[in-house]
């Protein structure tokens, strides 16, 4: 292995972790992100039926 | 402006100042007598060290602050400064390696500078399996916190090991032109775009992780109060 191949492999290594990393929480974020949707979700459709039942036990 | 286009905006600047960087190392600097061209490996493994302590010393910070407020954003500030520290102390100990076969015929030695090195990573690893195991209990948080403060001793430790101890680890580098260390202008100021251009990324990528362990906890707190909502409705 000559000194080129050495300085290659060191730079190629450091872009090769931190896109990796970058990448991860990426991946991470986006998969929260769409849980995150689907619990408001749930929460809007649980307050809403709390609403219409109160409104039907006053009527 | 909003948060992602702070991100997005942060991302660019860490983009161009990587090429620059790249550039001052490959084209711009001049090749260093005794160790030749491997010697440019120099230019981002100290920002890499440089980036790992900032990381190291704000997870220690972040630690004294929860530990006082009890305030989970620093807690989350805290874990994601380790975790990004992690990164930049592995690509350390990892091009510290590459850049140490050419030169002292060896990928490994121990040194007081490698040593001192390979305990910070053993410590914040540690950081890294406790906050795992221990999930998101708030325990866990406070032993995280300590566990922070304590392995970020090891950083002042780490930059005065040459100092204190023999080693062979490099402090004289001497140019083509005869003169010592870093007295050529041009290897200071590479050296300095590639510090700028590693602490923008250093933000960057913090403010990536942090904004994911918000949205984890908010993910959370949202979970309980859905499950007692649920609850709630079902007993009515």
């Amino acid at each position: 292995m000559d000194n080129l191949s050495y300085l290659f492999a060191a730079y190629a290594i450091i872009f090769a972790l931190i896109f990796g990393y970058v990448m991860f929480i990426w991946r991470r974020q986006v998969a929260l992100e769409i849980e995150l949707r689907a619990m408001e979700a749930r929460m809007r459709a649980l307050d809403e039926a709390a609403g219409a039942a109160k409104a039907r036990a006053g009527s | 402006m909003s948060g992602r286009g702070v991100r997005l905006g942060l991302g660019l600047v860490t983009g161009a100042l990587m090429l620059v960087a790249l550039y001052m190392v490959f084209v711009y600097v001049p090749t260093e007598a005794d160790q030749g061209i491997v010697q440019r490996i120099f230019y981002f493994h100290v920002p890499c060290a440089w980036v790992a302590f900032v990381s190291f010393a704000l997870v220690a910070i972040a630690g004294i602050f929860y530990l006082w407020l009890g305030q989970q954003v620093w807690d989350d500030l805290g874990y994601a400064a380790a975790e990004t520290g992690m990164v930049f102390c592995t690509l350390v100990l990892v091009t510290g390696s590459i850049w140490a076969k050419p030169i002292w015929g060896a990928w490994w030695t121990w040194d007081s500078r490698l040593t001192t090195t390979l305990i910070l990573w053993l410590l914040y690893g540690g950081y890294l399996m406790l906050r795992a195991m221990a999930g998101d209990s708030e325990q866990g948080a406070r032993f995280g916190a300590v566990v922070g403060i304590v392995a970020a001793i090891d950083v002042p430790i780490v930059i005065v090991s040459v100092r204190l101890w023999r080693t062979i680890h490099p402090a004289v580098l001497v140019t083509r032109q005869g003169g010592h260390g870093l007295e050529d202008p041009r290897m200071v100021a590479t050296l300095l775009v590639s510090l700028a251009a590693f602490t923008a990324l250093f933000i960057w990528i913090l403010c990536l992780r942090f904004v994911t362990l918000r949205m984890h906890t908010r993910l959370g707190a949202l979970a309980r109060s859905l499950a007692l909502a649920e609850a709630a409705a079902q007993d009515s």
